[in-house]
């Protein structure tokens, strides 16, 4: 058995924060220089120069990236051989969180439900998928989600015999329906399979994959491409204003599901990608 | 580049064009939902709101709080769809500029061009960029609410695109002709 300090999750968790909403990675600078220099002249290349203009500024103010530093999602594998102590991860991750947001200057966007909507004075809690895995690590995986793009994001059951067609209609039309609200050029998550809550919970993980990193399989592969063609086919553009970049990157997870069932999620996701993650 | 003010008069705002960029400088009020469903019970029980709506230029936006010794964090807009359903009132009430992200509804849009009223839509996750070109940002009402409170806020050539201009041009149409 190894042994790990709630502390120390927490303090990894603040640090990831803010680590994730100020700090651009290199990754995603490559990812809009490239698509700035691959864009064709317009109020869409403008925007996208704009974007790339954002994180030079962010990289000299330390200002966040974007004013929505979102709701918290965060991953965590915890190894089987691995005991936290002095509290529960969940009260880890969420002092974390609550520590980073506050200390960081980032803006608490949460409210106390959806229909009160009292705001609430921290940014927890924060949503958190926990799996258990073999060893004694902990890693963590954080997305910051700002509601914009994931207000554009939709799951639906589709006819079991779908294939890959229904699957790339589905996630075109929710693009073509949603997606100029969602600062485009996007990153689309994509799960397949599962049940509802898993296709959801996959769509999220996919938007965890390095940036440049096809899906493992073939048939993930192969999906990721044709949605990506059909999405930029829409010529929504960035920010809606037109042109051949509506995404930057498709990623597609896959599970088992019901022999009648085909569950299907698109997460959608900015331009404004932010991620972090620590092995502890 | 074009530089104009959230306060200009109805001979510049006709001669704008959709899909030109602006910067844009001078005061206006930042609101989101909230503080959007307060003006607009306000306005339908008569009373006033509280700043002058005459001429006024509304942006969708909440900041990140100002790090020691900036005047404002992390600015920038958030989805203007969402604000559709409260804006015809606070057209009425003389609000000439609203400046947000993404597209409006062809109704929304139709109503502001009529009333001479500019839809401007900023670059969505630019604020850092945003937060750059802000002379002053206070707290003018409504602090309950958190980040979505009402804010007025001092703009200094904030880079903005003409998404509705006076005459039916639509920026997210644009693309849809061609």
């Amino acid at each position: 058995m190894r042994f790990l300090d709630a502390g120390a999750v927490s303090e990894a968790v603040a640090s990831m924060c803010v680590e994730a909403c100020t700090r651009p990675s290199s990754g995603l600078w490559q990812l809009v220089g490239w698509a700035l220099a691959s864009s064709p002249g317009g109020p869409g290349r403008s925007a996208l120069g704009l974007c790339l203009r954002n994180l030079d500024e962010a990289c000299a103010t330390g200002l966040p990236i974007c004013q929505d530093t979102g709701i918290a999602v965060v991953f965590a594998e915890k190894g089987n051989r691995l005991v936290i102590r002095g509290g529960t991860l969940r009260e880890a991750v969420d002092r974390g969180v609550e520590n980073g947001y506050r200390d960081g200057g980032l803006r608490n966007s949460l409210v106390s439900d959806p229909l009160n909507r009292a705001p609430l004075p921290v940014n927890s809690p924060a949503i958190l998928h926990l799996s258990e895995v073999p060893g004694d690590s902990l890693a963590l995986d954080l997305l910051v989600k700002g509601a914009g793009s994931e207000n554009a994001s939709a799951s639906a059951m589709l006819p079991p015999l779908a294939g890959e067609d229904g699957i790339t209609a589905f996630v075109r039309d929710v693009v073509l329906a949603k997606a100029a609200t969602a600062c485009p050029p996007l990153f689309l998550g994509v799960g397949l399979g599962g049940d509802m809550e898993v296709s959801g919970m996959l769509s999220k993980k996919a938007l965890l994959r390095p940036f440049g990193t096809p899906g493992m399989t073939p048939v993930q592969r192969n999906l990721e491409e044709r949605i990506l063609a059909a999405v930029n086919e829409t010529g929504i553009g960035p920010q809606g204003f037109g042109g051949p970049l509506t995404a930057l990157e498709v990623r597609v997870e896959i599970a088992p599901c019901h022999m009648a069932s085909l569950p299907v999620s698109v997460c959608i996701e900015c331009h404004a990608h932010r991620t972090a993650r620590r092995v502890l | 580049m074009k530089r104009i003010a959230t306060d200009c008069g109805p001979g510049t705002r006709e001669k704008l064009e959709a899909g030109e960029m602006l910067l844009l400088s001078g005061p206006v009020m930042a609101c989101r939902d909230r503080a959007h469903r307060r003006m607009a019970e306000l306005l339908s029980r008569g009373m006033e709101l509280p700043f002058d709506p005459g001429g006024a230029a509304l942006f969708y936006a909440a900041p990140t709080p100002a790090p020691p010794g900036r005047v404002c964090g992390a600015l920038g807009p958030t989805t203007s769809l969402r604000m559709d359903p409260f804006t015809p009132p606070l057209v009425a009430a003389g609000v000439r500029m609203f400046i947000g992200k993404g597209p409006r509804t062809p109704q929304i849009a139709s109503s502001m061009a009529a009333a001479g009223a500019l839809y401007l839509a900023a670059a969505g996750g630019t604020a850092a960029l945003g937060g750059g070109c802000v002379d002053s940002c206070v707290v003018a009402a409504w602090e309950d609410l958190g980040a979505e409170a009402l804010y007025r806020i001092v703009l200094r050539d904030y880079p903005v695109f003409v998404a509705l201009d006076l005459h039916g041009g639509n920026l997210f149409e644009m693309r849809m002709r061609k």
